[in-house]
């Protein structure tokens, strides 16, 4: 029996290098806990039929001596993320027979390195959403407590990781898609830089803001796979060359956190932001310096957002019309297939999503809202530059609540998108943030809390993430 | 914001809705906005206006491409000869 429970990206590499196991007793050990668990937790859409020969290419690897960190380790992808061959639906009705044309730019690193792709998992509709319940598919449940939500937009990637259908995994983050299930599920979840992983053969929502984030269960997972997907990508016009990304870590600063205390002042449980200041002493026990900071324009980090991510997804989402990927309803003329194909093939979110986001940039109120958006975007991204003189962390709770219950706050969606107020600022300024566990709640719910740093600071987080596991 | 901008914006959008649809998209745009709107008292007179996205251009090289034809065909719902098949547009 492996021990799947501790398993990490490391001792499995060891064991699989040992022969203590092979690539394809590995991956039978997941998929013989996806058989288990799959039918109730739904993080799955589809288990990949090519598994066990994906697993044989990779102990060729090991036999053959050119195995690496991530040869034969068992990963969940997000379903907006595209494997050639392979359906990939954004847990959309739009796109339920889309199969991928070619490989993500992430997934042709997978491939080379000889890790094991299991399948596609669950996500909220185009990746619009907190808790993975606006899928076409169905809802993803917490495997903490199945009648609670596992988080989104990624909830299928982070269930996959924590009830150990999945080693690792990727999904994607727009506005903390990646860190609130994390947070959820009691998972390490890292939004790299944005332009450091590509985003070539991603289905965008919004390509301002979108980057792929992996998922683990302990720091050092996600830092592996982090260094593997970051490097410059060519295809991606966002992605930021490779001489570009280093920066000289300012070592005075080392230990001081910045905690902007009044962002919290309401809209916290009472419980997270108890756990938030047990965690802030532990630190200080540590020897770091919590400072207190303000961040005025960051306040507004949500409600920038969302009117930036519709402008972008209006635009985006365009191109699903009825006429090149795979849904299509008849009409009499042209225009009457566009709409009822996108009436039928978009659920309730992503349309709601769309029509914001064609006000906001529609003639007499892009001034108002859009351009006004970009240029508080600005200010707040200013601030936490600026912010990063004076200290190297910033510190907040990953989300202001707990996992909440299956079919809460879906008829109210700016109650569902408060669960990433602390997510935006990161999104909007492009700096890198980390999710961590810090403890759970008298219910068994996990606590979580975040770290952003500068950009291209993801070593500084995974730093500070390994001694937080130390002294949680 | 009231029922005939609904309509309109779905018109834009290309998106059928039904009546029941378009008043609960009524209401939930009037919550967003409600919400958003707040950014009308953040003061932005000194950020310049070089801040907006720009486009990142690259030369028009043909190069090799992974994509297939094949399955970028087989997605289509409807083709003759090779080409994707649309309803008539004039």
């Amino acid at each position: 029996m492996i021990d799947l429970k501790n398993l990490t990206i490391e001792k499995a590499h060891k064991s699989l290098k040992s022969g203590e196991f092979t690539c394809r007793e590995l991956v039978e050990a997941y998929l013989k806990v996806i058989k288990e668990k799959n039918g109730e937790l739904n993080a799955y859409l589809e288990v990949y039929k090519n598994v066990l020969e994906q697993a044989d290419v990779a102990q060729k690897k090991f036999k053959d001596g050119n195995a690496t960190i991530l040869t034969g380790i068992p990963f969940a992808i997000k379903d907006n993320i595209l494997f050639e061959g392979q359906i990939a639906s954004a847990g959309s009705k739009i796109l339920e027979n889309y199969t991928a044309t070619y490989d993500a730019t992430v997934i042709k690193k997978l491939k080379n390195a000889g890790a094991v792709i299991i399948g596609r998992t669950n996500m909220d509709e185009f990746a619009m959403g907190s808790s993975t319940q606006t899928s076409t598919y169905g809802v993803t449940k917490n495997p903490h407590d199945i009648t609670r939500v596992p988080g989104g937009s990624s909830g299928g990637s982070a269930v996959a990781v924590a009830a150990d259908m999945a080693l690792v995994a990727l999904g994607t983050e727009t506005c903390g898609s990646v860190r609130e299930p994390s947070a959820f599920c009691g998972l390490v979840g890292l939004k790299p830089t944005y332009g450091a992983v590509s985003r070539e053969g991603i289905i965008a929502m919004g390509n301002s803001l979108d980057q792929v984030s992996p998922f683990g269960k302990k720091v050092e997972d996600v830092e592996i796979i982090f260094n593997a997907l970051s490097k410059h990508d060519p295809l991606d016009s966002t992605s930021i060359p490779d001489e570009l990304r280093d920066f000289k870590i300012k070592k005075q600063n080392s230990k001081r956190i910045g905690v902007p205390w009044h962002l919290f002042k309401e809209g916290v449980e009472d419980e997270v932001l108890e756990n938030f200041k047990q965690s802030t002493e532990k630190l200080k026990d540590s020897g770091y310096e919590i400072l207190d900071i303000e961040l005025p324009y960051s306040k507004y980090s949500l409600a920038v957002y969302y009117i930036i991510m519709p402008a972008e997804v209006s635009t985006n989402l365009s191109r699903f019309d009825g006429i090149r990927y795979g849904f299509s309803i008849k009409g009499e003329n042209l225009l009457e297939v566009y709409k009822k194909s996108r009436a039928q093939g978009f659920g309730k979110e992503a349309r709601r999503r769309i029509l914001l986001g064609t006000y906001v940039l529609s003639h007499g109120y892009y001034d108002a809202y859009y351009n006004k958006a970009v240029k508080v975007r600005e200010k707040i991204r200013k601030e936490i530059m600026q912010t990063f003189e004076k200290v190297e962390f910033i510190l907040t709770p990953t989300a202001p609540i707990l996992p909440f219950k299956l079919g809460e706050k879906l008829d109210n969606p700016v109650a569902m998108y408060l669960c990433d107020i602390f997510s935006a600022p990161a999104n909007l300024s492009g700096v890198p943030s980390i999710a961590l566990p810090s403890g759970m709640s008298k219910d068994g719910l996990p606590f979580s809390l975040q770290f952003m740093a500068s950009h291209f600071q993801e070593n500084t987080l995974f730093d500070i993430g390994k001694k937080f596991e130390t002294i949680r | 914001m009231n029922i005939k901008d609904v309509e309109n914006l779905a018109e834009l959008a290309r998106i059928e809705l039904t009546e029941e649809e378009k008043k609960e998209i009524l209401s939930d745009m009037e919550s967003i906005l409600g919400y958003v709107k707040q950014i009308e008292e953040v003061k932005v007179e000194d950020v310049e206006a070089n801040n907006e996205p720009y486009n990142v251009w690259r030369e028009d090289v043909l190069e090799p491409r992974d994509f297939s034809p094949q399955l970028i065909k087989e997605q289509f719902p409807d083709s003759q000869d090779d080409f994707l098949k649309v309803k008539k547009i004039l």
